[in-house]
């Protein structure tokens, strides 16, 4: 079993034709993934990469049956597509698209709040089972199918946990990259949850980063509810107040939102917090005592 | 992005918001010319002297001041333009100040009493929405009143499809203590502050203080703004604001060549691509007995020029003493980023501190093999641990 997605899901691409979303429509469907078309609007009727292309969502899903969607429309179109995924009834919206503006997203949150809709990032490197399906940008191969489950707000630092993992034997149930974005759909909470209630995951890597309060809230939650062994690290020890670091949700606002803050809490609730981030994977060893 | 108080001003005063007039001026003597015509338009008494600069706490500092004739307001306009302003927001190497701008005075005697309150609208992370945070506290420092008096700041959530509704403005005027038509002056200000907030995507448009007056007029007298960087490229009259003197010299260069760049006080420098695993690198460097020069996300084309460019900004700060690569290699590969560091370090030449470039991901083996073969000073590694141990090595 895995979370969110599996061998089953069919996903559509929206924004299939473009540069990003052609290169990655290709390595999803090398990887093995049900890409069953391409949504982008004024391109209905043709084919791409041999997938067909429609005008809307909601037709794409009557052909098709598509049940999830994957987003590389450029930023000022993005948030319009993903509330046409919400609106037409796809399940899971994987968002990739970095840089919609946070006032577009204030309004998606609003309308994906009234669907059942679930939706991840946007500014994210997506989600993969590995072994069952990737629906987004990360490298598949550095995967190994197994019983940890991934959650973080950064691309290539969970690539490097990832690795860390898979090369000491320890695969991945689902591995879920929520996003860098101040407001985004799935939060840590929402994916720990998933992931504690999920019979094929083991333990849980969750990564963090300066910035919000994300963390916090899905540390005391675990500390209530929690039966498995998380791991957990925070980004971001060294930065200083007030100023973005890359992600536009990474800036320290408050005392609450450093990464000392998060991490003093995180260990008060029983999570293995590494202050290194070369320790991910050991450490997860260490907890699962293996 | 940031911009500055006499900006922000010319924002609300478009959207119907009363503000405390003034003009900009670059040198004592447009100081003087504008306090005239200031004087002239609200037949003001006395003029506020304003350094602008995109830091809080100006007054502290002593970047305003109360010019009670037009001679004072040259000699404090001499004074404040060209003055390095330390406040407990810039930092102690401070900022210069280019401009001042001269208000009205508006804290004038009259017939009822003077309040002060505070008043932002800013992104709620955890609700997802807009939210106007006011307190009748106004004018001092909104950080103190939320340490020490929480419950004299109050919140009322924006539902983006509705706007600040009538009632909510109600509420707002009525928890700061004003009824009666001063009351729906207050409602007012408040929708329209909203309106300036959405109009220039802003994060963050705080008001402290929001004043009312000794004749009842509800009015902002100081402004401060984000913008939200993602919106820029619709916001083409927010950028043409920009003001470069108030940005780090490196950050420039570096947004010219699409990097992500900010400059810190360390000693060894970085350069990683992703944003994340470049905060985690910082770490990683601060664990291992140094201390980050910078925060450099080179994102996902690592690639010869814009490895060069990144080790040239890096090299440029006199206190590195080592610089780290740390490249992982997903869609992008490692040899290539290797032939890349490789080149760029040939083409930059006489690069007098060590260079230790760590890749892991696709090809990083072969990555490894080309860095090891370049005979340069460049030392590789392909764990983090191996990275982190050579940073220990050369700085600690």
């Amino acid at each position: 079993m895995s979370v969110l997605i599996n061998q089953q899901s069919k996903v559509i691409v929206q924004g299939l034709t473009g540069g990003e979303g052609t290169f990655h429509a290709g390595q999803m469907l090398e990887y093995g993934t049900k890409v069953v078309g391409g949504v982008v609007p004024g391109k209905g009727g043709s084919t791409h990469l041999n997938l067909p292309v429609f005008n809307t969502v909601a037709e794409a899903i009557g052909q098709t049956g598509a049940d999830t969607s994957v987003v590389f429309v450029p930023p000022a179109f993005a948030a319009d597509a993903i509330m046409e995924a919400a609106d037409a009834g796809i399940k899971v919206i994987v968002a990739i698209t970095e840089g919609i503006p946070v006032a577009d997203m204030v309004r998606v949150k609003s309308f994906i709040d009234t669907k059942s809709t679930i939706l991840v990032g946007p500014n994210c490197p997506g989600v993969i089972s590995p072994g069952k399906a990737k629906i987004g940008i990360m490298p598949g191969f550095i995967h190994q199918e197994g019983s940890i489950g991934v959650v973080s707000r950064s691309g290539t630092l969970t690539y490097e946990a990832v690795d860390q993992l898979t090369k000491l034997g320890l695969g991945q149930s689902t591995c879920i990259g929520i996003g860098g974005d101040p407001i985004i759909g799935t939060t840590t909470l929402n994916a720990v949850k998933m992931l504690m209630n999920d019979p094929d995951t083991e333990g849980i890597v969750m990564i963090g980063e300066i910035g919000g309060s994300m963390e916090t809230e899905a540390a005391l939650w675990i500390k209530e509810h929690g039966t498995k062994p998380v791991v957990g690290f925070i980004a971001g020890q060294t930065a200083p107040p007030g100023r973005r670091m890359g992600h536009a949700g990474a800036i320290v606002g408050g005392k609450d939102d450093t990464a000392e803050a998060k991490m003093k809490v995180m260990r008060a609730c029983g999570i293995n917090v590494v202050d290194s981030p070369a320790n991910i994977g050991v450490t997860m060893k260490q907890a699962l005592g293996k | 992005m940031n911009i500055h108080e006499y900006q922000a001003k010319s924002i609300l005063k478009r959207h119907g918001v009363i503000i405390q007039e003034g003009i900009v001026a670059s040198t004592p003597a447009e100081a003087v010319e504008a306090a005239k015509t200031i004087q002239g338009q609200t037949g003001s008494q006395f003029w506020v002297i304003k350094a602008q600069i995109h830091a809080g706490g100006r007054g502290k500092g002593g970047g305003v001041k109360v010019a009670k004739s037009l001679d004072e307001v040259r000699t404090i306009s001499e004074k404040i333009i060209g003055m390095n302003l330390v406040t407990p927001q810039t930092g102690l190497e401070g900022k210069g100040v280019h401009k001042v701008l001269i208000a009205q005075d508006v804290y004038y005697p009259g017939p009822t009493s003077r309040l002060e309150f505070y008043m932002s609208i800013l992104l709620d992370r955890k609700s997802g929405r807009n939210v106007v945070v006011y307190s009748p506290d106004g004018g001092v420092d909104i950080e103190e009143v939320a340490a020490k008096t929480p419950e004299r700041i109050f919140r009322e959530e924006i539902d983006p499809a509705y706007g600040v509704l009538p009632f909510q403005g109600r509420r707002i005027a009525y928890n700061l203590g004003l009824t009666g038509s001063v009351a729906l002056k207050m409602v007012s200000f408040v929708e329209n502050l909203y309106k300036s907030y959405l109009s220039v995507d802003a994060s963050l448009f705080e008001i402290n203080p929001v004043l009312k007056t000794t004749d009842d007029i509800i009015l902002a007298v100081d402004a401060k703004v984000n913008i939200d960087d993602n919106a820029l490229y619709r916001q083409s009259e927010i950028l043409a604001m920009r003001d470069f003197s108030e940005e780090n010299p490196y950050e420039i260069e570096a947004g010219k060549h699409n990097l992500n760049f900010v400059k810190l006080d360390g000693n060894v420098g970085c350069m990683v691509n992703g944003a994340g695993l470049a905060m985690a690198t910082m770490d990683i460097i601060k664990l291992s007995g140094g201390e980050p020069a910078n925060f450099l996300d080179v994102g996902g084309g690592a690639n010869a020029q814009t490895v060069e460019a990144g080790l040239k900004i890096i090299l440029e700060d006199p206190n590195v003493k080592a610089v780290l690569i740390n490249i992982f290699g997903g869609i992008v590969r490692c040899d290539r980023v290797a032939n890349g560091v490789v080149e760029a370090y040939k083409k930059l030449g006489n690069i007098k501190v060590p260079v230790i470039v760590r890749l892991q991901g696709t090809n990083a083996e072969e990555g490894k093999a080309v860095i090891d073969g370049s005979g340069l000073k460049v030392y590789s590694a392909i764990t983090l641990k191996e990275a982190a141990d050579l940073v220990n090595r050369h700085v600690a």
